[in-house]
């Protein structure tokens, strides 16, 4: 199963909204490849450091970090700290020592750069684009940050090349006659109103930072349409993780249709956290088998348990049935919390085919 | 009590039931006799499908007596602030439309946070830009810790970014309103497992930290019941392979959710020996669908519990 889907990929990017278990499924991914002889990384995002809570590692830097998985190939991993991932975008961009070092000390750059919740989805892909151009693994595994819409990282290179991008940033470097002209007449009027609602020491501040950008900007739009051809390379490989409630679900169909619609390379779906359970008993066969009281217990228990798996059942027909062709794997809620290398392990019956190699088990 | 906020923001990680924990805690509110609007930021109005509600929009809906919900658009939450701003609908319009000021707030990073903020903090004070009726009670229905947390800073970095001029005076009202822990109450929504726990205590240092604001209150939803002793879970054990198949499974499942409520038990231990917060939790309901029945059982266990 994944070990098909991954089969001569190199990028593997894991989507999913929040609380379904993607960070968990990105490390067993990661931690199942490298059984199996690859040298994998797998980066995260999240500013909650959950990864390296499923990793067992106490923290993540901004390096990748090799994992003492026991394993034939390699398991590495990072968590990406975006202002670090931004400030040495800059570095690279800079055409000289000047400009680099206008730009980050730049006040609104530091504002922006540091706190903002959209610079987390643009870092993701820039730290991937990179991994993936030094070419020291043959597989990046990306858990995508828990975004609002789970789609926002889709969009990330280009907003970043829009928010650098010299048609909006001409006018506030240089609010003359050219720059307006590019934007169409209105714009000196919607200009003089802006300056009304935001106060002229804003827009002066923030021409100046653009300015700093100076022969920045090329580079920078370059760099997303590089990135966004990665992500549609036949090398990638999208993974949809989702957990079978209903919310999850419809929010997965969505997902589904958009990468489609994308032309993006759509490989699967983990169903992950399926209740399960066994045939249906009474009462009675219960209270005979363990007593009155227990019996009873053990028995409104397993209804309830019943109810779930029934639930969780009719919400992923409703997901295979607009998935089509596309495959889906289901991962059973597993008897205990999945927070470790021991559960990762205990994902990987669920999640590959083949066996474990022997030489991977723990040591 | 932490009702006594003008404003509650519930957050947590993602899949903890953040939706259903707002909605229980605006049920209660709007039964203590507070006029009471709970808003949702992330535009999934799941809070009025929990009503039997639909198409709630950026307008003000009424899904129970004196319970409202409002889902924040930041398009609209835009235009309303322009408006006020500008003190002419026109002029709102014109900026609105110009592709100026289109790409300067669809690629600024924050500006959709400030606005979605700024309208919830709006919908907070006895004034507002729309001219609607206050409200005692108004709860976020926010977005996981990490984006909830970018949403708190917004305007703090517009305050310092804009330094004078009417953004650095707003985003700074809204900012004081936001840290001011007699007007603004943070509750985290939590699960009784490893990584919800662990994402708890960071989001409150994290908090602390860069705000200096505080969690009233950690909520842990989906608490298993107390249903089998040790005893029971050795008698089970005992059985070996008595009973028939079904039988069986049902003696397996009995065992594993034993096994979970004590590693439940475990995580609440160490929430509450690491969070600062008080803690109080939630039962796990064996519902296929949380309905109003189970929304109002839930207020009912808040009540005890706040």
């Amino acid at each position: 199963m994944i070990e098909d889907w991954l089969e001569r990929k190199e990028v593997c990017i894991c989507a999913g909204s929040g609380g379904v278990g993607k960070t968990t499924a990105s490390a067993a991914i990661a931690l199942g490849m490298a059984a199996r002889g690859r040298k994998v990384a797998v980066l995260t995002i999240d500013p909650a450091r959950r990864l390296a809570n499923a990793l067992g590692l106490r923290e993540l830097g901004n390096e990748e970090r090799r994992v003492d998985a026991g394993v034939d190939g390699e398991l590495w991993a990072m968590m990406l700290d975006a202002k670090r991932t931004f400030d040495e975008l800059i570095e690279w961009h800079a055409p000289d020592e000047k400009t680099r070092d206008a730009v980050l000390s730049n006040r609104i750059y530091q504002e922006l750069s540091n706190a903002l919740a959209g610079s987390q989805e643009y870092m993701a892909m820039e730290k991937l684009y990179e991994l993936s151009q030094e070419g020291r693994y043959d597989l990046l595994v990306l858990d995508t940050p828990p975004t609002r819409n789970a789609l926002d990282f889709l969009d990330a290179p280009r907003k970043l090349a829009e928010f650098i991008d010299s048609r909006s940033l001409q006018l506030l470097m240089a609010p003359g006659r050219m720059g307006l002209r590019v934007l169409g007449a209105g714009t000196n009027v919607a200009f003089s109103v802006m300056k009304r609602a935001t106060g002229i020491d804003l827009l002066q501040d923030l021409g100046e930072f653009f300015r700093s950008f100076g022969g920045m900007t090329e580079g920078f739009r370059e760099r997303a349409a590089r990135v966004n051809e990665l992500l549609g390379a036949r090398s990638s490989a999208f993974v949809l993780v989702t957990s079978p409630r209903r919310e999850a679900i419809d929010e997965g169909i969505y997902f589904h249709r958009r990468l489609k619609d994308a032309g993006l390379p759509f490989a699967g779906v983990i169903a992950n956290r399926v209740q399960q359970a066994g045939g249906g008993t009474t009462r009675a066969a219960l209270v005979d088998l363990c007593g009155e009281e227990l019996g009873t217990k053990v028995y409104d228990g397993y209804e309830g348990v019943r109810r779930l798996a029934d639930r969780d059942q009719l919400n992923l027909d409703l997901l295979r049935r607009r998935l089509g062709r596309t495959p889906l794997i289901e991962v059973p809620h597993l008897p205990d919390d999945v927070h470790d290398l021991e559960g990762l392990r205990r994902m990987d019956e669920f999640l590959f085919d083949s066996a474990t190699p022997p030489s991977s088990r723990p040591r | 009590m932490l009702l006594d906020r003008r404003l509650i923001v519930v957050t947590g990680k993602g899949g903890v039931g953040k939706t259903t924990v707002a909605a229980a805690l605006g049920l209660l509110s709007a039964r203590r006799g507070g006029r009471t609007v709970v808003c949702e930021v992330a535009q999934q109005e799941r809070l009025a499908a929990l009503f039997g509600a639909h198409d709630v929009g950026h307008g003000e809906v009424e899904l129970a007596p004196g319970l409202f919900s409002v889902s924040v658009q930041p398009e609209r939450a835009m235009h309303e602030w322009l408006r006020h701003q500008l003190k002419s609908g026109a002029l709102a319009g014109l900026l609105g439309h110009s592709r100026l000021f289109g790409y300067l707030t669809a690629a600024a990073p924050g500006v959709t946070e400030l606005v979605t903020v700024g309208k919830v903090w709006d919908l907070a004070q006895d004034e507002r830009r729309t001219g609607g009726s206050p409200f005692d009670t108004v709860i976020v229905d926010a977005p996981a810790t990490g984006h909830a947390l970018a949403l708190l800073r917004a305007p703090r970095t517009y305050a310092n970014i804009a330094r004078v001029g009417p953004i650095a005076r707003q985003a700074g009202s809204i900012d004081r309103f936001l840290r001011d822990p007699a007007k603004t109450g943070v509750i985290c929504v939590a699960l009784p497992e490893e990584m919800p726990v662990s994402e708890t205590v960071d989001l409150e240092q994290r908090l602390s930290d860069d705000l200096g604001m505080e969690i009233g209150q950690v909520v842990v939803n989906g608490v298993l019941p107390d249903r089998f002793t040790s005893g029971d879970a050795r008698t089970l054990r005992g059985l070996g392979d008595r009973g028939t198949k079904a039988a069986q499974a049902a003696v397996a499942s009995a065992l594993v959710e034993h096994g979970r409520a004590e590693a439940q038990r475990e995580q609440l231990e160490r929430l509450r020996a690491e969070a600062r917060a008080p803690v109080s939790t939630l039962p796990y309901l064996f519902e296929p669908e949380l309905r109003r029945r189970e929304l109002e059982l839930l207020s009912d266990r808040l009540e005890e519990t706040l």
